[in-house]
């Protein structure tokens, strides 16, 4: 048992590996943590300094810009303090994006793993599911899903993640189709070690690499999809703040109060650049190939 | 050839048949459904509803509805809107120009300026200038295009006052530098995204011929460095860019939808919103339906278009 476990041939141990020390030295990997790491802080930690709670509307103190008072950010139509709306959002939107990155992975490397071990029809028909799902833009399913669907952050977690699982799914099967034949998993298979335990604890460890890069691009392009539907009004619903909603309704005051769009469109850009540049650093510290360019 | 391209058809039509059983799946299973909207009206009582499900057809089995709506499909009888009776054909098809127009003059910024930058990216490889390229792509890839959108009409609009804030031309004009004052904002819009896809991917394709035989051949030869460059370092890497094109199709598709919304463009974006809000399901339906054959051509028109302009890529 022992040695076929060793035998594996890129069932790396990251933490300690090559990979981990090629991410630490990637300048725009650690610029992007530090990014995502200030935000986070902010967001959780950021309401217990201010003085207005997210929901306190203050009907005096509409449309305040910047800088108002204690209002650092502003306040919104209602006159509502941006700040601590803009860091409950934060909460609430990257925890839809990470919930994404796991159901999403978790259905793709299922996906993959089925229909790269298993080769043949099911793969013609798993795959052939991928394409169709890929052939035409899922912003069109996702807002079909999401105006339909009753829409709360579990719901719109579900529906990104339902139009957000191929790509990891592409990935696994191409890892486990080229695995398959090899070695180990013939020795697996003479212990007489059942099929899913060969597809899980044999096979898919080997596309660990790709699959946390894709899983970190996942949390980006989930945040941006959540931003785009509840700023049309069909994803995550006021009073419930999201960096979305919180764009929803800013393009008529755009003349008048221009920082109800800006300020939480900054917060999504740094939250995406900053996933964006630590799946960069992770794809170059996990491929070596890239290393010549 | 012809084999390739009817089993290349063959196989689109599979795809587009998943394609309508996922979305009528997805718009059927869906609570609500295309009769909540006849519940709001005042006075509707549950005898009326049934009435109108029975004359809409929607009070039979779903599966006898799917395959009642794919055969009219087929025979292109895609149903007529709910909102006002047209057929969806016909809806979708004045909607149709507005979107290609601003995916093509998209593209067009994107492709040349993409594919400029990831040349002198891949030329001046680990310069400044790649660095600071590869550094603006991602985080161009991260900006949320509605948002930039909202930035551009900001700026350009409300305090410039450049060009106009929304709408494909102004009524009564239509000249076409109205039609052109109008574009430059959305397609500029959509085009970053892809200006940084772009610029990515041939900076990649570059870096790969550069260093292929043909080009140390050529360079052997004694040909100038510029001639090298243009005759056959950026013809061949374009080649790759074509398919790229093809697969990308969706992403621009969908960056359009996203586009249209800020701009009050008048494309099939701004339809399937429309169409969203008065749950009308035929014209829903049909845009999915209308966007997935849009890419399938896309892609069967690249992988042909490689194949005619390359010969060592061989169709069978």
């Amino acid at each position: 048992m022992t040695s076929v476990t060793t035998n594996t041939p890129a069932r790396r141990r990251f933490l300690k590996s090559r990979a981990l020390r090629r991410f630490v030295s990637h300048p725009l990997a650690l610029i992007g943590l530090l990014m995502v790491l200030v935000l986070t802080i902010a967001c959780f930690l950021g309401p217990y300094f201010l003085p207005y709670d997210e929901l306190f509307i203050d009907l005096r103190a509409r449309f305040a810009p910047p800088g108002t008072g204690a209002h650092i950010f502003g306040t919104d139509p209602l006159g509502r303090d941006i700040a601590a709306r803009l860091f409950h959002a934060g909460q609430i939107s990257m925890a839809v994006g990470f919930a994404v990155m796991i159901i999403a992975t978790a259905i793709g490397s299922v996906v993959g793993v089925i229909s790269g071990y298993y080769g043949g029809k099911v793969s013609a028909v798993l795959m052939r599911i991928v394409d169709a799902f890929l052939s035409f833009p899922s912003v069109f399913l996702l807002l079909a899903l999401a105006a339909f669907l009753q829409p709360g952050p579990v719901m719109i977690a579900l529906i990104i993640s339902a139009t957000s699982w191929m790509e990891v799914a592409r990935i696994v099967e191409a890892e486990v189709k080229s695995l398959r034949n090899q070695d180990f998993v013939q020795a697996a298979h003479m212990l007489g070690l059942s099929n899913r335990w060969i597809m899980f604890r044999e096979l898919l460890p080997n596309a660990i690499g790709p699959i946390i890069v894709a899983a970190t691009l996942t949390v980006a392009r989930a945040i941006l999809l959540e931003a785009y539907i509840s700023f049309l009004g069909y994803g995550i619903q006021p009073p419930l703040p999201s960096w979305g909603n919180m764009l929803n309704g800013a393009q008529q005051y755009l003349a008048s109060a221009p920082w109800l769009a800006i300020v939480p469109g900054v917060a999504i850009t740094i939250a995406v650049t900053g996933f964006n540049f630590i799946g960069d650093g992770l794809r170059d510290a996990f491929d070596s190939r890239t290393q010549g360019h | 050839m012809l084999r390739y391209i009817l089993s290349r058809l063959g196989q689109s039509l599979v795809l587009l048949l998943i394609v309508s059983f996922i979305g009528f799946a997805v718009l059927t299973l869906a609570p609500g459904g295309p009769l909540s909207q006849f519940a709001l009206s005042p006075g509707m009582t549950q005898e009326q509803i049934e009435k109108i499900a029975a004359q809409m057809g929607l009070d039979r089995p779903v599966a006898v509805q799917y395959f009642d709506w794919l055969r009219h499909l087929v025979v292109g009888d895609w149903g007529t809107s709910y909102r006002d009776g047209q057929s969806v054909l016909h809806v979708i098809g004045s909607h149709l120009f507005a979107t290609l127009l601003l995916m093509g003059s998209a593209t067009v910024i994107s492709v040349s300026l993409g594919s400029t930058i990831g040349i002198f990216s891949a030329l001046r490889r680990r310069s400044g200038f790649d660095y600071t390229m590869t550094v603006l792509a991602m985080i161009a890839l991260s900006i949320p295009t509605f948002w930039f959108g909202l930035i551009a009409i900001y700026v350009f609009s409300l305090n410039l006052g450049w060009l106009p804030a929304g709408n494909m031309y102004t009524v009564g004009d239509g000249s076409v530098l109205d039609y052109l004052r109008h574009l430059i904002m959305p397609a500029a819009v959509l085009a970053l995204v892809d200006v940084a896809i772009w610029s990515r991917y041939m900076r990649t394709s570059t870096l790969n011929v550069i260093n292929q035989d043909f080009v140390r051949t050529a360079r052997a030869k004694g040909l100038t460095r510029r001639r090298v460059v243009l005759k056959h370092i950026v013809g061949n890497s374009l080649v790759p860019m074509i398919t790229l094109a093809g697969l990308q199709l969706p992403m621009v598709l969908g960056g359009a939808l996203v586009t249209e919304t800020v701009f009050t463009w008048p494309g099939m974006g701004r339809l399937f919103l429309d169409s969203l809000g008065y749950s009308d399901y035929p014209v829903v339906m049909g845009l999915l339906m209308a966007s997935a054959i849009l890419v399938l051509i896309g892609n069967l028109a690249a992988d042909l278009i490689v194949a005619l302009i390359d010969p060592r890529i061989r169709l069978d």
